[in-house]
């Protein structure tokens, strides 16, 4: 990996990144948009490894921040699909416009 | 040019082709199914960096297991043949340009920070030295954030199991 | 020689009334009546005495000051100050007042014994002394501008006592609005005297040699000196407490108060305080402004004769007791008017001393009146008569006012009466004309009044008139004792322009005139009205036009009635109060519309929807991004 510039990579997450946070903010399902929650975590990820593999190659401690958000996202799409389904027992539907109850 | 540089820029293609097609395909599964491509694609590059145990661990709770929960929550929660609806043209425009715009102002302070990219020799990734590193309570053990960790996998797995239940009447 | 307990002739009635109006559920009416009669007789008592000390015992009759305080101090010079000042007309006034008013507190013991509102009465009676006793002892104008509003107060009061009565209501809002009219004018007055004099004493402002006021004089303004122009419009403010023509139109309906308030506001105390104001400003009117002096002379000599003219025609009988006042009112402002300064101040010397005994034997008049009224529960004349048998106490006492006010010897009317015709004489013989035949016209119609009451014919009442009881008779018989006595009083050592003693002789032929004028009065009503005789109404529809005119009293309320609501109603009132409310409430309107259409549309910006918030969040986070790449930048 001596070879690729790490502004390259890094500007490959932030794509990643971005697309996700479209994903999130176009889409009108409520699974869909854990989708791309999923991608931005995931570029973050990249991230944190690639900045301890470039410039601290000597700690890993960018590594083990991945090991972990990668479990910390584990429980949280858990918790996040427990909730899509009680919505969807309660509403029948997933359609994030139609769970506007959190306004004025 | 090297070869692992072809490889990645390979590699990085496959994942933002696949990101874009999951969030912008009409078809839930499929959506799914190319989460899953581009996370094998985030595994590939830690192979290639040699972090063997975390290519593994990605592959085992991303690939495996967060995507599977999402392809069981989509079974229960909608009808897999619909279509879904294009998002409204204004929603779409305004989204581009935002994203778009942070894109830009992100690669912009990039290209502006000098990366100082340094040359010491990489410090062993294999799973011996990572159990040690993180059950060790002494300089760079990771100990504290692992048990944390467990309560936080407990909380969630508890709160899961009480959100998603079924009432039962008179309870 | 000490003044300094005159500050307790003030404070003992307003004592009575703080007590009578803050307990006045809980004190016994008896006790409440006579703790009010008590301050005001020790009031009077100390009245007399300060007048003994200052008439008897002082050397020159010049002002004293025994009590001072600066209340508001706007330049050194000009302030506003509470005081006490004592000089031969205050304290002449002082000694009117408190007599009066203790005998009209005594009773009214009797006259409004089991009324519901005994306490109430007795509270704002207490009040009015205090305020009229604070207004002629100011030392200066603001204060007496100031206890002038508290007498207006109290007569509006007073006349509204009887508040469920629409009439007496609508009597006290006339009262209050006209002489809060007048005030309005006597306000701009002040402003503009104190412009000039830089001062409100009246130590200073009444000192002819003032320097202001040759500027005064100098400045002029549509032909009249600044100087003229202030003192007219103060006059102004006089003239219509004083129910001087044309703001007289208060005074008639002021009667629906109760008698006895009539007997003290509306005869003898209130109503001179216009002429107690030129009497007070009166070096200055006489030195610098002599055509204002002119103007009063005018306006008293026209009331005089108004006035005189609708009581010979009136029927209910405090109406033409009040027309009566504004007529002999009108005797002092024609004698104010003409009064030189000096040894030419007869005219000044003569309105004081029928101020005072005016104030007894119209008190007594009205004192009367309000026993005959309250004997045979009605007002109107034509339904009394006979009444000397009933009612004898009353009947002696009401001769021996009727003779006074008609000018007959020896009782104190004919002596005042005599002293302003030999002043107004000296001046002009046209108003010397108008006095002596609007003075037969007063013995005329206080004489119809006094035959067609006590005599005339029989008439049967629905319940028997009994002579009133003895706590209204006492100060009847006082004022009457007080009716013939002062008319002896040398008045001239005491009360004069500039503080000498100044000598009067009787005018033979004057005197001889008046008495004459006078008996021909009254013995035309004798004709006419002594016994039950068709001749008064075959009279009166011979002069049909003119009596239906004097009757309606000359049509000056309906005249006002029209200028208020056809021409300052239509034209003023209803283009500003149009403007205001579809200009100024309307701009109000369309600022809260505004304002909730903005809060409406914000509330939008938290719609419930997820990725609304999500929107803000991503581009708050770019947006300081990029404001910080700026910055470093």
């Amino acid at each position: 990996m001596e070879h690729v510039p790490i502004s390259h990579v890094l500007i490959v997450t932030s794509a990643m990144f971005f697309i996700g946070a479209y994903g999130f903010l176009t889409r009108r399902n409520l699974v869909t948009m854990l989708i791309g929650v999923e991608l931005m975590l995931n570029a973050a990820n990249i991230n944190f490894v690639i900045f301890d593999r470039y410039l601290y190659p000597d700690q890993l401690s960018g590594h083990f921040f991945a090991i972990f958000i990668i479990a910390i996202a584990a429980a949280e799409a858990a918790v996040a699909i427990a909730i899509f389904i009680n919505l969807y027992r309660n509403i029948r539907s997933i359609d994030v416009e139609e769970v506007d109850k959190m306004k004025y | 040019m090297a070869t692992s540089a072809i490889i990645f820029y390979i590699i990085a293609g496959v994942m933002i082709i696949f990101s874009l097609l999951a969030v912008t395909s009409r078809r839930i599964l499929r959506a799914a199914v190319y989460l899953l491509f581009a996370l094998a694609g985030t595994a590939a590059l830690y192979f290639m960096l040699d972090y063997h145990f975390l290519a593994a661990v990605q592959l085992i709770v991303y690939a495996g297991g967060i995507v599977v929960l999402i392809i069981f929550s989509i079974l229960l929660t909608t009808h897999i043949n619909e279509k879904l609806e294009k998002p409204a043209p204004g929603k779409v425009f305004i989204t581009s340009v935002l994203t778009l715009g942070g894109f830009v102002v992100t690669v912009y302070t990039l290209s502006q920070h000098n990366f100082i990219v340094s040359d010491t020799p990489q410090a062993e990734a294999t799973v011996n030295h990572i159990g040690e590193k993180l059950l060790s309570v002494g300089e760079g053990g990771y100990v504290l954030p692992f048990e944390v960790i467990s309560i936080l996998l407990l909380a969630a797995m508890v709160g899961a199991i009480v959100i998603a239940k079924r009432k039962t009447s008179g309870s | 020689m000490s003044f300094h307990f005159t500050i307790l002739i003030l404070v003992l009635p307003l004592a009575a009334f703080g007590i009578n109006g803050l307990l006045s559920g809980k004190l016994p009416h008896r006790l409440a009546g006579w703790l009010a009669t008590a301050a005001i007789g020790v009031a009077t008592v100390l009245a007399w005495v300060t007048a003994y000390r200052y008439f008897f015992q002082s050397v020159s009759f010049e002002k004293i000051i025994p009590f001072r305080i600066t209340w508001l101090r706007f330049t050194e010079t000009l302030q506003i100050d509470m005081g006490i000042l004592l000089d031969p007309i205050s304290v002449m006034m002082l000694v009117v007042i408190t007599t009066i008013s203790l005998m009209v507190f005594l009773y009214s013991l009797g006259y409004m014994h089991g009324e519901k509102g005994f306490v109430r009465y007795y509270a704002f009676l207490s009040l009015f002394s205090f305020s009229m006793l604070g207004l002629v002892v100011a030392t200066n104008l603001f204060q007496l501008y100031m206890f002038w509003e508290l007498v207006g107060v109290s007569s509006y009061l007073l006349i509204g006592y009887y508040y469920d009565k629409p009439e007496a209501v609508a009597a006290a809002k006339k009262a209050f609005i006209v002489t809060r009219f007048a005030d309005f004018g006597f306000l701009v007055g002040i402003l503009l005297l104190s412009y000039y004099t830089n001062s409100f004493d009246f130590g200073l402002i009444t000192d002819p040699n003032h320097a202001a006021f040759t500027t005064m004089t100098g400045s002029s303004f549509l032909g009249l000196s600044v100087l003229t122009w202030a003192l007219l419009l103060i006059f102004m403010g006089g003239a219509g407490k004083s129910a001087m023509f044309p703001l007289h139109i208060w005074l008639p309906d002021a009667m629906e108060g109760p008698t006895p308030v009539s007997a003290l506001i509306h005869a003898a105390t209130m109503v001179v305080a216009g002429v107690f104001l030129v009497a007070r400003m009166f070096p200055v009117f006489s030195f610098h402004a002599p055509e204002a002096l002119d103007a009063v002379a005018f306006v008293g000599a026209f009331t005089l004769l108004f006035a005189a003219v609708i009581a010979c025609t009136q029927t209910d009988i405090k109406r033409i007791l009040a027309f009566s006042t504004m007529s002999q009112i009108g005797y002092m402002m024609l004698a104010l008017g003409v009064s030189g300064y000096a040894e030419y101040g007869l005219g000044f010397t003569a309105s004081m001393f029928h101020l005072f005994t005016h104030a007894f034997f119209k008190a007594l008049l009205f004192l009367g009146a309000g026993s005959i009224i309250h004997a045979i529960h009605t007002n109107d004349i034509h339904e009394m008569g006979n009444l000397r048998k009933r009612q004898p106490v009353t009947h002696i006492v009401f001769l021996i006012a009727c003779l006074a006010i008609a000018g007959i010897p020896p009782f104190a009317g004919f002596f005042s009466k005599d002293e302003i015709l030999d002043a107004v004489l000296s001046s002009s013989p046209v108003y010397f004309a108008i006095a002596a035949f609007s003075a037969g016209l007063t013995a005329f119609y206080m004489f119809r009044l006094y035959f067609l009451v006590f005599w005339n014919r029989e008439t049967v009442y629905d319940h028997k008139p009994q002579e009133s009881s003895a706590i209204m008779l006492v100060p009847m018989i006082v004022l009457a004792i007080g009716s013939v006595v002062t008319g002896f009083i040398p008045f001239g050592k005491f009360v004069s322009t500039d503080g000498q003693p100044l000598h009067i002789e009787m005018n033979q032929p004057v005197a001889i005139l008046s008495v004459v004028v006078a008996a021909t009065g009254i013995l035309i009503a004798w004709a006419l009205y002594k016994k039950a005789s068709p001749l008064p109404e075959k009279i009166a529809s011979s002069l049909n036009g003119f009596y239906r005119v004097a009757l309606n009293k000359f049509y000056i309320d309906e005249l006002y009635l029209f200028i208020t609501k056809k021409i300052i109603f239509n034209l003023v009132s209803k283009p500003i109060a149009w403007f205001d409310r579809h200009v100024i409430d309307a701009f109000m309107d369309f600022t809260a519309t505004v304002t909730n259409k903005i809060s409406a549309e914000i509330k939008e910006l938290q719609s419930g929807q997820l990725q609304h918030y999500a929107y803000i969040f991503l581009s708050g986070v770019v947006l300081i991004v990029l404001i910080m790449i700026f910055n470093h930048a």
